[in-house]
């Protein structure tokens, strides 16, 4: 029972304690494919700083919620607030989010005409206006950082999954985001790649970075997370700071699904 | 760990290819034989009639005996050819486009030439403006050469050459806009690719130079050889349009939603990511289309344009040359199969370079 009161309240402290950095603002937002509705009444507020893993069964619209916001899915109802900018039709409003918002998707959505030091400079040039000296340095600041700096002069395709994916973590980073999306980052990951990965996210996360994980790596979401929220139907569950979310899920759901992923 | 071994050489010996390769069945012998004796009857009477045989040089056509090819009516009559009726006085002003011509593309087929891609660049923006100036003349005290007196191959490249210049861009906004969400957009553009590639080139080039006129108000006549190379630019953007699309098509969401993610707006998102990977995916469509675009400028003839072909065919009725209709021909064919063969050569060229080897 205390523990549901914690986590329910645990986003009021948040919110009452730093509401003046509360960088994204959830409320009661809905979204529908067709007539399918995919996300219900959704309400979350992530302080800076906060690390936050979403988990959940496949087709519970985890991934869906974190396109949303950067607006990659667009919600139907309900108002998303991405550091102090509302996210709606003005695509001003959408491009200076995504300025802010890095992203890092399942399947890595490198550029393979370009080289991986090229895709780490392209937004940065072209977006937030850059020089290319200038920006050829941070990115291979960033590239020493995920540690492939040797790598910068080839292509995508030269690389394996695990570099791909944390060039893709590089190239995010040169845009200096104040928030990091993860889209499943290691799950079309070959078995020994993911800890290359993983290792690089909780290095990320200790400098303090603002991030938004939907994985199934618990063992990630146990050292990392501030908070862990469940998602299933396209409805939060739960959320829990991870000690109480593991140990001691108060929802029948929360704990069938713990039950399924941490039983082998 | 065990030591890694060079792969097994695999030695070339030329009889054990054959003998496993053309001699291993009987019919493969057969046809081996019929194959090798067709050849060897063919090619030495070709040789004949076009070298050894042949007549390159001489003053008239008397001078044309044997029964080689008569070489001395391209040498001849070459500058009609070139230039069709454009005065001999003024034709350096085309022999500087032809140089220009080949200033800018040849270096393309050579890897390491200097500055190359900025002579590439040049060939696709400064030629046609340098062309457009010098060609027609009429300023800077050039002699103002009227378009009907245009001819031969200069008049051939310049359709080819126009036709491609226009219809590259043109096709890609087209592509785009048919993959609009805009409904007005798209709706334009579908109407405008289904209704042009839906129409032959020749009705194109028909109604350009027939039926436009008759709609234009009194006083608003352009010449026909722009009305011409209007309609091949229209004509040929819809086809292209649809090549580039198939190359659109082909380039997974997530690069979309990847220029996305990182704040590129939707022109950079398609200058960046997209279109260099689409066009590259579809460069043997589009060589293929503009292969068949040079072919078919030949179909200018039927407005009266005398293109390289129209030239040809033109002479070779002349009563001072006889039976001298395959030498035209075969010249002509040999016109087209330098610059066709050049631009496969080049897509080739491009397609290679442009692989990095990585399909997302």
């Amino acid at each position: 029972m205390t523990e549901q009161m914690q986590s329910e309240q645990g986003q009021t402290v948040v919110d009452s304690a730093k509401a003046d950095k509360t960088i994204i603002h959830v409320e009661a937002m809905h979204k529908w494919y067709g007539s399918f509705h995919v996300l219900k009444n959704l309400n979350l507020d992530v302080a800076q700083g906060e690390r936050i893993v979403i988990c959940g069964p496949s087709g519970s619209g985890k991934s869906t919620f974190i396109r949303c916001i950067n607006r990659l899915e667009e919600h139907q109802q309900g108002k998303i607030v991405v550091d102090g900018v509302e996210l709606t039709d003005d695509v001003r409003h959408i491009d200076s989010v995504r300025k802010e918002v890095g992203m890092v998707f399942q399947h890595f959505n490198l550029f393979p005409h370009m080289t991986v030091l090229e895709n780490c400079c392209v937004a940065p040039i072209w977006v937030r206006k850059t020089p290319r000296k200038e920006a050829e340095a941070t990115a291979m600041e960033y590239l020493k950082r995920v540690k492939i700096p040797d790598q910068a002069n080839k292509y995508p395709g030269q690389l394996s999954g695990g570099q791909q994916q944390r060039v893709a973590i590089a190239r995010a980073l040169c845009m200096k985001p104040k928030i990091m999306l993860f889209d499943e980052p290691t799950s079309a990951l070959d078995p020994e790649m993911i800890k290359e990965v993983l290792d690089t996210m909780i290095e990320l996360a200790s400098s303090g970075m603002t991030m938004l994980c939907v994985t199934h790596e618990m063992g990630f979401a146990k050292t990392v997370a501030d908070r862990v929220i469940f998602m299933d139907g396209g409805e939060i569950v739960e959320s829990a700071p991870p000690h109480d979310f593991f140990d001691n899920p108060q929802e029948p759901r929360t704990q069938q699904f713990l039950k399924q992923i941490l039983h082998h | 760990m065990s030591e890694s071994m060079a792969p097994p050489k695999r030695a070339f010996a030329p009889v054990q290819w054959m003998r496993d390769n053309l001699f291993n069945t009987w019919y493969n012998i057969l046809l081996t034989v019929v194959v090798v004796y067709m050849i060897g009857t063919s090619i030495g009477p070709l040789l004949n009639w076009l070298f050894l045989d042949a007549t390159f040089t001489g003053a008239d056509p008397k001078d044309c005996v044997g029964d080689g090819a008569c070489w001395l009516f391209i040498n001849q009559r070459l500058n009609f050819f070139m230039y069709g009726f454009y005065p001999d006085a003024q034709q350096w002003r085309v022999d500087i486009m032809f140089f220009l011509l080949a200033v800018a593309f040849v270096p393309q087929f050579i890897e390491r030439f200097p500055a190359r891609r900025w002579l590439g660049i040049f060939g696709m923006t400064g030629l046609p403006i340098i062309g457009y100036i010098l060609i027609p003349g009429g300023w800077f005290g050039l002699e103002e050469v009227q378009s009907n007196k245009w001819g031969g191959l200069m008049l051939t490249l310049i359709l080819a050459y126009v036709g491609i210049i226009g219809s590259l861009p043109l096709g890609i906004i087209l592509a785009l806009g048919r993959r609009s969400e805009m409904p007005v957009i798209r709706g334009f553009c579908v109407i405008f690719i289904e209704v042009w590639r839906a129409v032959p080139l020749i009705t194109v080039l028909f109604m350009a130079s027939v039926m436009l006129p008759l709609f234009l108000p009194e006083g608003m006549n352009f010449e026909k050889l722009l009305r011409a190379l209007i309609g091949i630019t229209l004509w040929q953007s819809a086809y292209m349009a649809e090549v580039i699309r198939g190359g659109l098509q082909a380039i997974p969401r997530g690069q979309y939603e990847a220029g996305s993610a990182l704040g590129l707006g939707y022109w950079r998102k398609m200058r960046l990511i997209i279109l260099p990977q689409a066009l590259t995916l579809v460069i043997p469509g589009i060589v293929n289309t503009f292969i068949g675009l040079f072919m078919d400028t030949t179909l200018v003839l039927i407005i009266g344009l005398f293109d390289i072909l129209g030239t040809v065919q033109s002479t070779i009725t002349d009563p001072a040359w006889q039976n001298v209709a395959i030498e035209g021909y075969v010249f002509v064919a040999f016109c087209f199969w330098v610059f066709c063969f050049g631009m496969s050569r080049y897509s080739q060229n491009l397609e290679r370079k442009l692989d990095t080897g990585h399909k997302t």
